[in-house]
């Protein structure tokens, strides 16, 4: 009976002690892991959408303007489920949604040296400039068409989630579009 | 106290000599910086968890010690993630889930239960220091030989040149069986021509 009684003392207080350490901790480093995620996003519009000189956020949208204040085009986040976990990406598209600018992948969990690949820039550089009026495909053999790419060798299922994930994200962004009657 | 930190450094070894912790061993070290980073943070872990182990082991119940042990180690591991993405967001990055895995890293558990359990403060940090100082060197070497060969830099500098062919089976996980396998071999080598010198 006393040794159940100083089990549950010696749990409770080590669980206590934890979770204030690890909440007051959490409360001193929020803003900062939040800054680093804004600008991991603002670097990833600069590397998808290069000719920006500024970037007007409005609502999920981000739009990328030049020197002459025209609309280079779109950029969004687009989220979703890969092969070891989420996948977080920058997309962005032309003013008349009718093209892929190119993808930035910030956030991902696929296994090293495999589903990994999908930062590389020969995997992204495929995006560019693809054909969304249809929906993207992926092949794994050589890409035909306009808006197909290449899967990744060994890592079929993360190359799919890529495309899946810009798939959904557009439709969802033109049906936003839409509805604003733009 | 001087046998408890060297032994982690070369006798016994944790990951060439007892082959603990084989996940991240294998998993991180594609390049030397993933090995240098994934060693310190198992460094701080280690270091952490033995010091906060042996403090209480008089205090804690043997039934739920692995229980406890494991908030311990958790605290440490969450507080070393949450530091590594405040502020070095691409090293957290290339480590991925890696860091938080450091929770069921049996080097760790294996320290708390085998040594800083049933020692002194000081003697559980000297067992600790000793075993995640081995973790780290090792790590970089293996980091770095797979580096070099897979990639042809080390710690991201471009050592050869434009006319080296990379293997890059090195970066990918078969390589890392390798270079481990390797180096566990030569480890063994080392040691037994060592005894054999003694008998001579």
């Amino acid at each position: 009976m006393k040794n159940a009684v100083k089990i549950i003392l010696v749990l409770t207080f080590v669980s206590l002690l934890s979770s204030g350490i690890l909440s007051a901790v959490d409360m001193l480093s929020k803003d900062k892991i939040l800054r680093n995620r804004k600008k991991a996003i603002d670097s990833a519009i600069s590397k998808v959408i290069p000719a920006a000189v500024e970037v007007v956020h409005e609502g999920v949208i981000y739009k990328a303007f030049d020197k002459g204040k025209k609309v280079l085009g779109y950029a969004f986040l687009a989220e979703g489920q890969g092969y070891g976990g989420g996948i977080k990406m920058v997309c962005a598209v032309s003013p008349k949604l009718d093209k892929l600018l190119g993808i930035e992948i910030i956030e991902s969990q696929e296994t090293p040296g495999l589903g990994a690949r999908i930062n590389k820039e020969w995997f992204k550089n495929q995006f560019k400039g693809l054909d969304i009026l249809n929906k993207i495909t992926y092949t794994k053999s050589k890409p035909s068409g306009k808006s197909q790419i290449q899967a990744i060798t060994g890592a079929t299922i993360s190359s799919r989630s890529v495309v899946h994930i810009i798939n959904r994200r557009i439709e969802e962004i033109k049906k936003q579009f839409d509805s604003q009657g733009n | 106290m001087k046998n408890s930190f060297v032994k982690g450094l070369w006798k016994e070894h944790p990951v060439f000599r007892q082959l603990l912790g084989m996940c991240p061993t294998l998993a991180v070290t594609t390049s030397a910086v993933n090995g240098l980073s994934m060693g310190l943070a198992v460094m701080f872990v280690l270091n952490f968890s033995s010091l906060v182990v042996s403090l209480i082991r008089k205090v804690v119940p043997s039934q739920v010690r692995i229980a406890v042990y494991t908030i311990i180690i958790a605290t440490f591991v969450t507080l070393a993630d949450v530091f590594l993405k405040a502020n070095y967001p691409s090293i957290s990055k290339s480590l991925g889930p890696y860091v938080p895995l450091i929770v069921v890293n049996c080097i760790i558990l294996g320290r708390a239960e085998a040594f800083a359990s049933k020692n002194t403060p000081v003697k559980a940090v000297m067992d600790s220091l000793g075993m995640s100082i081995g973790f780290l060197w090792g790590l970089i070497l293996l980091g770095g030989i797979r580096e070099i060969l897979g990639n042809g830099s080390f710690f991201g500098i471009t050592l050869l040149g434009p006319g080296f062919e990379k293997w890059v089976v090195m970066v990918l996980p078969a390589g890392a069986f390798l270079v481990l396998g390797l180096l566990v071999a030569a480890m063994n080598f080392i040691e037994k021509r060592k005894t054999k010198v003694k008998v001579l």
